[in-house]
């Protein structure tokens, strides 16, 4: 039902600079495992930097710690490979006093969200232009497998012989009560709608939250199979469509989701119910986005795509918005009125 | 009606209250107004770290101490002269600094059984022994007070803030104080009727001194010869943030500030913030890791990075300092230093984070430290520190703490034109034609590497925590590469010395060395000159930079028959200075939230020069 081989991208109409995706692979060597995950999502957004119209020199791809934060060594951008956590708040200093970059930052479910849960809340809050990509492969990786705050519960690992305690984080549930103005969710082999997902989250002003299901094929095979799994991602998963009802299923099988009362239901579409039974995706909606982050294999199929998306001034932009006032309102800055300025005194 | 005038060079005054009674703004503008009468002066804020302690209690006392004189002066003085007590708690936290004899201004309103029970007393102090030996003056502060502003429409609690107004227009009588700066003042901060009440209370304060017969006398303490110049009084929080701005202005390059708020540095957070015009930008991170992370991504990225914080934030930022160390951007970290470990004392003054700031990180990771020794030092040791940081790609610690942060002074201005402008190491192409960029193709002479800034084409590199190999800036674990690096880095900073002035000395070229860093200047000099005077061979050496050393310092250090170290800790510049030159030099330390006294080290130079007196 949903084609997501196409290896085309829609090029940008801004179409300035030209650029191929060799032109955004570093000479370094790729370091992660042999079936990674990551390889896909390199590559994808490689492809899409190609097609933005920005120039090269603009990118600049910050990261924390981890698998995934290696990243930016790949790319033949600027790049920043940071402390564990704390790329946000890098990339926020960055964006601040140079709005011109392009921002992107890179980061994992432990990263981002364990040792630097503090920054993912507040970059969100404060929305600073960057698309923010959260890899969530629900395990660290680099420290050699320990459960991760998205594992499930009961996971049993080096760390928790007898399985983890803690239950899981729904980042996406979390961004939104952060107060995100952009939630989207893709997975690393899904080539097509990631590249998509990543486009959307770059035209977005402000901080383009982008959780990808990323596989760590070492330490946790598979853990998002049973949803993405071209075999069952059909009945599994639900691509969202700005203005379209809420559809999956295959062609023999088709099926819908509709609000009863205020839980969204499976319907099978057919006799009883049609697609104008179905909700109709709204990314301006704030209570559908708290629905949609509330579903969940097996009880649903999980939402991917763009699940929420609102206009809201930038931190970077306010920021310098205030420089531009002082100078307004104070005129000119020189030495002279900094040091003598105020309460002074002479003595001959 | 007119009492005789006594002649004084210098006084000291300590106004004590509950931290809601206005201690803190009754200090500033006694201090403001003996600026202007042309004295030198020093003061001493000392203030609770809670906000609003319970009204009366002894945890509540807030105390502005300040010193003004006819000549130069260094401290906020050991003793003070004059004592205004508004409560009993703040009479017997405060009248152990009184000297003999002095004179202690007390309101009696409030000393009743409630008053004394708050302050923890089962006898009133002004009938026990407490006050034998003092020049004691009962004044029933509060009810004057009402008195003076009855009718101008205010409530009973309105009508007793102004008490303060009314202590200091008695302090501003028995020092010949024209009141003018404080009405100005008062007509430019509140409106009617506190501006009328407050005004009546300062004018009811002053005329009541003149008129009772309680003073024997009033004091003239006469302008001092301070150097021709424009002045203004600043405080070293104040100062810092002001050298920060012009360091941007210098450098004609960004300054972004990244700072969480923390005592007692929020002041320069504060005062960066009203600076937007002057190209300075001002960002309240969520934690103190965020703000240097912040700082670092702003360098990154093209300006002056910098944070701020205290003690405890210093401890956390430690793993980012050694990322900016790797990676060899620009970064001034600013430490306004108070009492640990830990919470320790938040609003009080110690330099007990030497030893941190020069060994808190994981790895080799050499940190430039410079210390500024008075509040309006701070100025010039800012600048000092961006220049270093964007001429040598370094991180530099720049460490003040609580004395002299809030502490003021008046400042003789510098002449704009003596401020030289500040370079840096950015470029605009590619330094290996050809080939790919080289990040850390290093300058020959300072080892510095070149700031290829985002946004810059042809300069696309990546930089990171991993070790870096030389030249392309790849990640590298080449065992041979990581010893270089490693070596490169402390070479890098220890190669500053080569640019900086030489130490000076004040006095004798043998004998015995006084050496101090940061806020001791002012006790250490006074002492010094004290001793000096008495005939001791004493000289003294104030070290503004800490890491490196100025290069003749070892050299100074040997020609000296013993140095002694008096610092606000237990010993951590002595280490350094032992471990460095090894010489027996003599601790002195004192660690009680407090400056030196002049004469504790008077007494530590007798001490120690004993032998050869």
């Amino acid at each position: 039902m949903h084609d997501v081989n196409e290896n085309q991208v829609e090029s940008s109409e801004d179409e300035e600079v030209s650029y191929t995706k060799k032109d955004f692979m570093s000479d370094q060597t790729i370091r992660w495992c042999p079936g990674c995950g990551d390889y896909s999502i390199l590559s994808q957004t490689q492809t899409v930097m190609s097609k933005l119209g920005v120039p090269r020199e603009k990118f600049a791809v910050v990261s924390g710690i981890g698998c995934s934060s290696r990243f930016p060594y790949y790319m033949d951008t600027f790049g920043f490979h940071t402390i564990h956590g704390r790329a946000p708040a890098f990339a926020s200093g960055a964006k601040c006093v140079n709005p011109e970059l392009d921002l992107w930052v890179i980061t994992g479910d432990g990263d981002g969200l364990s040792i630097g849960g503090n920054h993912f809340a507040h970059v969100l809050r404060r929305n600073v232009d960057m698309v923010y990509m959260l890899f969530n492969n629900r395990i660290y990786g680099l420290t050699k497998g320990q459960y991760s705050p998205t594992s499930e519960v009961g996971k049993v690992t080096k760390s928790t012989p007898l399985g983890s305690l803690d239950h899981p984080f729904n980042p996406l549930k979390f961004a939104l009560g952060a107060g995100a103005s952009f939630v989207a969710r893709s997975v690393d082999v899904y080539a097509k709608d990631l590249r998509a997902a990543l486009q959307e989250a770059h035209s977005h002003q402000g901080t383009s939250l982008v959780e990808i299901y990323q596989n760590c094929n070492i330490f946790n095979d598979l853990a998002f199979d049973d949803v993405v799994n071209r075999k069952v991602r059909d009945e599994r998963v639900l691509f969202l469509s700005h203005g379209e009802p809420m559809t999956f299923g295959t062609d023999e099988s088709p099926k819908g989701i509709r609000l009863n009362g205020t839980r969204p239901e499976v319907i099978e579409l057919g006799d009883t119910y049609n697609e104008s039974d179905c909700l109709v995706h709204d990314e301006t909606d704030p209570v559908l986005a708290q629905i949609l982050v509330e579903m969940d294999y097996p009880d649903y199929p999980v939402p991917m795509g763009v699940i929420r998306r609102v206009e809201r001034s930038t931190y970077d932009d306010v920021f310098n918005a205030q420089v531009d006032l002082a100078v307004e309102k104070q005129g000119e800055p020189s030495l002279e009125k900094l040091i003598y300025g105020g309460h002074t005194w002479k003595v001959e | 009606m007119s009492k005789p005038v006594e002649q004084a060079t210098s006084a000291t005054i300590l106004f004590a209250g509950d931290s809601g009674d206005g201690m803190q703004l009754t200090g500033n503008q006694f201090t403001n107004t003996s600026a202007l009468a042309g004295n030198d002066l020093a003061t001493l804020p000392d203030f609770p770290a809670e906000i609003r302690a319970p009204a009366g209690t002894r945890a509540g006392v807030s105390g502005f101490q300040l010193q003004f004189s006819s000549q130069d002066i260094f401290t906020p003085g050991d003793e003070a002269d004059v004592l205004v007590a508004m409560n009993p708690a703040a009479l017997v936290a405060s009248v152990h600094r009184l000297r003999d004899q002095g004179i202690v201004i007390i309101n009696t309103d409030k000393f009743g059984e409630r008053d004394l029970a708050k302050a923890d007393l089962e006898e009133n102090p002004l009938e026990d022994n407490t006050l034998d030996g003092f020049r004691v003056i009962e004044v029933q502060l509060s009810s004057l007070t009402k008195g003076a502003v009855d009718g101008l429409g205010l409530g009973a609690k309105e009508v007793d803030r102004c008490k303060n107004f009314f202590a200091l227009g008695m302090t501003y009588w028995m020092f010949g104080r024209d009141p003018e700066f404080t009405e100005n003042w008062i007509k430019g901060k509140f409106k009617d009727p506190y501006q009328a009440a407050n005004i009546a209370a300062l004018q009811a304060g002053i005329n009541y001194a003149d008129t009772v017969e309680l003073f024997e006398s009033s004091y003239e303490v006469p302008p001092a010869k301070l150097e021709p110049g424009t002045y203004r009084n600043i405080n070293g929080n104040a100062a810092l943030a002001m050298g920060m701005a012009a360091a941007a202005q210098l450098a004609k390059t960004k300054l972004f500030y990244g700072s969480y708020p923390i005592t007692p540095a929020s002041d320069v957070l504060h005062s960066l913030a009203k600076y937007k015009s002057y190209g300075v930008t001002t960002f309240q991170a969520e934690d103190e890791i965020a703000a240097v992370c912040s700082a670092i991504g702003a360098s990154w990225a093209g300006a002056i990075g910098v944070t701020g914080t205290s003690g405890p934030g210093l401890a956390l930022k430690g793993e980012a300092l050694g990322l900016a160390m790797i990676t060899e951007l620009p970064l001034i970290i600013i430490n306004v230093q108070r009492g640990g470990p830990s919470t320790g004392l938040p609003t009080k003054t110690e330099q007990s984070d030497l030893l941190m700031s020069q060994f808190g990180r994981n790895g080799e990771s050499p940190m430039v430290i410079l210390a500024a020794c008075t509040p309006s030092d701070c100025f010039n040791t800012a600048i000092e520190a961006v220049r270093i940081s964007l001429e040598y790609m370094v991180p530099v610690l720049l460490l003040t703490d609580g004395y002299i942060a809030n502490g003021s002074e008046p400042w003789r201005l510098p002449e704009v034109d003596s401020l030289l402008p500040i370079s840096n190491r950015k470029i605009s192409e590619n330094n290996n034609p050809g080939g790919n960029f080289l990040p850390y193709k290093r300058d020959p002479e300072t080892l510095a590497r070149p700031w290829a800034v985002p946004g810059t084409p042809g300069v696309e590199h990546r930089i990171g925590g991993l070790e870096k190999e030389e030249g392309t800036g790849n990640v590298s674990y080449d065992p041979q590469n990581h010893e270089y690096m490693c070596k490169m880095r402390a070479e890098k900073v220890a190669r500053i010395a080569n640019n900086l002035p030489e130490q000076e000395v004040f006095g004798p070229e043998s004998g015995t060395l006084v050496l101090g860093w940061g806020s001791t200047y002012g006790s250490i000099r006074q002492a010094v000159r004290k001793a000096q005077s008495e005939g001791l061979d004493v000289a003294h050496a104030h070290l503004r930079h800490l890491n490196p050393f100025p290069k003749n310092l070892g050299e100074i250090l040997s020609r000296y028959d013993k140095v002694i170290i008096p610092e606000i800790n237990l010993g951590q510049l002595v280490k350094l200075v032992r471990m460095e030159y090894l010489i027996d030099a003599v601790s002195v330390p004192k660690i009680q939230g407090l400056p030196f006294k002049v004469q504790e080290i008077v007494d530590a130079i007798r001490q120690n020069t004993e032998t050869q007196a």
